[in-house]
């Protein structure tokens, strides 16, 4: 990594590295290595450079004094650098703006926890705080249901206790009844998911909370399977599997919405603002509803089986009103 | 990297923090080791020294100890280069773990570390990534806040620096991108999206702007500070209230497939079956919606299983969709 770090990158990390350790009276070398992210070596490095830093005015002098005897690093003589640098207004705009989200997050227990953090860390940032009200994440609660589902969610997690849920799947127009072990309450975008072993699908999966029909703390515990890994939402919420039916569409300029919305394997530009879209799905339910959302606007390239469904789909409906 | 640099730098940083006076380029360069003898060479690295300097937010400040000094020098002070005191409480520490969680990954995932870090480096306890993880599953929360969207590194920055910009903009059903000069007031992420909001130069109006529908690059377009954000200005609601839905006014009635329509028997004024008699495998069902464009795309997206009585032109609507999926 260190190939990787540039001059003033490793200038941050040494001025921060002696308060750091200033702060504490004396540190061990490996803790302080996985708190700044480097090796126990490059640790090392940082503190003979420290060490050696050499000021001539007119005589020279060596203003930092250091030890890591034993493994306990000690700095004996910080000069002007054993207080941090002040908050840059990057930095203190993404704490504080990710702070003012969870404030909002449905079912957050700490909201006076994190409004004296907010009002300590605005003091402290002082004018670099001022940036961060331009910008603002708004949590979708969809309406008081979402809230006390969020509560339910967070309470069964706690218990380790399961859940029944009533879900919609818009995909197939159902209402769904199944049991899910909770793993997780996730704010992605903005919006509650739900995450947790699905005894219904035998997987993992992650419910919308506006999805949610009624929910249901059980009294059984919760018992995923050993081996169920929750999905790193952090790779996106749209997981292709290989068994996913690779879907064509081509979108009018009215229908480019689309690639907006779902995750696209690929999106091409065609002439006159026209898209030509590749969508993977499990379930070609959700494509067809879409198609026929869409009237003129999408059409289906391909599979041949799905364009038949959406055209079979579209003349029963039309019958409907032939009276 | 070049250690050397590092050195110097570090040097320079103590040199100027120590200095309760302004120092001259020259006095710089007897104090400091590392600067090369020619003075060209010197002039040009000790240039790069201070920009380097400023882009990691330290307050290098120019000014002179006499109003007769030629020339300028510099110095630190060490009440602007201070992060101030600050104590939390064991509660506010172990949210500030979950803060710095938020944008892993996004856009300022690095400015929140760096921030971690410093605040770390004040002694405040605070969890790192692992520990984060850990505390986690004890919260069983897991915010998250994306920027796939390449424009918000460019108009965050432009938001910051209070610069106008220009980027070209596909609007909702056009086809062709639009030139657009803006003012931006601010950033906003609501329903899961980024949008930008400010003053749209060309048409000398407050516009919202959706970040994924910016085609290309973002241009800033004026110098730092040149933007003023009128007095008042809440970012926040003029995107809620560009993206809020209408107000549901109108009624349709609708026939509903028993057992099917979830969606549509969701918020529904009211459901019963259908007593027409010849048809008992069908509801009728009578909702609000705004917009006929939007309800139309809704019904016809339900196929067979829907048919709208009334009004007529949600029927025309929703047969126009079905009439083109054919066409």
């Amino acid at each position: 990594m260190t190939a990787s770090v540039t001059s003033t990158e490793r200038l941050q990390r040494l001025l921060a590295l002696v308060p750091y350790v200033v702060s504490r009276k004396s540190v061990g070398l490996a803790e302080t290595a996985s708190a700044f992210g480097v090796s126990e070596r490059e640790l090392v490095d940082d503190l003979n450079l420290l060490w050696c830093v050499e000021l001539r005015a007119p005589d020279p002098y060596c203003p930092i004094d250091l030890s890591y005897e034993g493994g306990e690093i000690v700095v004996s003589q910080a000069e002007s650098i054993a207080r941090p640098l002040r908050l840059a207004v990057d930095e203190a705009s993404a704490l504080l703006v990710a702070l003012r989200m969870l404030a909002e997050v449905p079912g957050m227990e700490d909201r006076s926890a994190l409004s004296r953090l907010i009002a300590k860390l605005e003091a402290a940032a002082g004018e670099a705080a001022s940036a961060s009200a331009q910008v603002a994440v708004q949590v979708d609660v969809p309406d008081a249901g979402a809230e006390a589902y969020a509560a339910q969610i967070r309470a069964a997690l706690a218990a380790g206790r399961r859940l029944h849920l009533n879900y919609y799947v818009p995909g197939r127009d159902e209402a769904t009844e199944r049991d899910v072990d909770p793993m997780g309450l996730h704010i992605v975008e903005g919006r509650p998911y739900l995450q947790g072993w699905c005894l219904r699908a035998e997987a993992m999966r992650l419910f919308r909370l506006d999805r949610v029909l009624s929910l249901e703390v059980l009294d059984v515990p919760a018992s995923p399977p050993a081996d169920a890994v929750p999905v790193d939402v952090d790779q996106g919420l749209f997981r292709p599997s290989p068994g996913d039916v690779p879907v064509v569409i081509e979108l009018s300029a009215a229908g480019r919405w689309v690639a907006e919305y779902y995750p696209c394997e690929s999106v091409a530009e065609l002439e006159d603002g026209r898209l030509r879209v590749v969508l993977r799905t499990p379930d070609t339910g959700m494509v067809r509803r879409l198609a026929l959302r869409l009237g003129e606007d999408g059409r289906i390239v391909s599979p041949p089986s799905l364009v038949t469904a959406v055209r079979e789909a579209a003349t029963a409906a039309l019958a409907n009103y032939v009276v | 990297m070049s250690k050397r640099k590092t050195e110097r730098l570090l040097g320079l940083v103590v040199c100027l923090l120590s200095t309760g006076r302004y120092l001259t380029a020259e006095q710089i360069r007897q104090a400091v080791p590392g600067y090369p003898e020619p003075d060209e060479l010197f002039k040009r690295m000790f240039e790069r020294d201070k920009e380097d300097l400023r882009d990691l937010g330290i307050p290098l400040e120019t000014g002179v100890n006499h109003p007769f000094d030629e020339d300028p020098g510099y110095r630190i002070r060490p009440q602007a280069y201070e992060l101030p005191e600050l104590r939390l409480e064991a509660d506010e520490a172990a949210v500030l773990g979950l803060a710095a969680r938020v944008w892993r990954r996004a856009e300022l995932a690095g400015a929140a570390a760096g921030a971690l870090l410093k605040l770390r480096a004040a002694g405040i306890d605070t969890a790192g990534p692992q520990e984060a993880d850990e505390r986690l599953s004890r919260h069983g929360i897991e915010p998250r806040l994306g920027t796939p969207e390449p424009a918000f590194g460019p108009l965050w920055e432009a938001v910051r620096d209070r610069r106008p910009v220009t980027f070209s903009y596909r609007a909702a059903g056009r086809s062709d991108p639009q030139r657009r000069e803006l003012e931006p007031w601010g950033v906003v992420n609501g329903h899961g999206r980024w949008y930008v909001a400010g003053r749209d130069r060309g048409r000398d109006a407050t516009r919202v702007f959706r970040l994924s529908r910016i085609a290309g690059p973002v241009k800033f377009c004026g110098p730092p500070g040149s933007v003023t954000v009128p007095a008042g200005t809440e970012v926040r609601e003029l995107v809620r209230n560009w993206d809020a839905a209408p107000a549901p006014e109108h009624t349709a009635v609708l026939r509903v497939r028993a057992g099917t329509g979830v969606g549509l028997r969701q918020g529904a004024v009211s459901v019963r079956p259908d007593g027409s008699g010849e048809s008992p495998d069908w509801d009728l069902v009578t909702t609000r919606f705004a917009d006929v464009g939007w309800f139309a795309d809704y019904t016809a997206s339900f196929g067979p299983d829907a048919v709208v009585l009334d009004p007529p032109d949600l029927r025309e609507a929703v047969l126009r969709r079905l009439k083109g999926v054919l066409a």
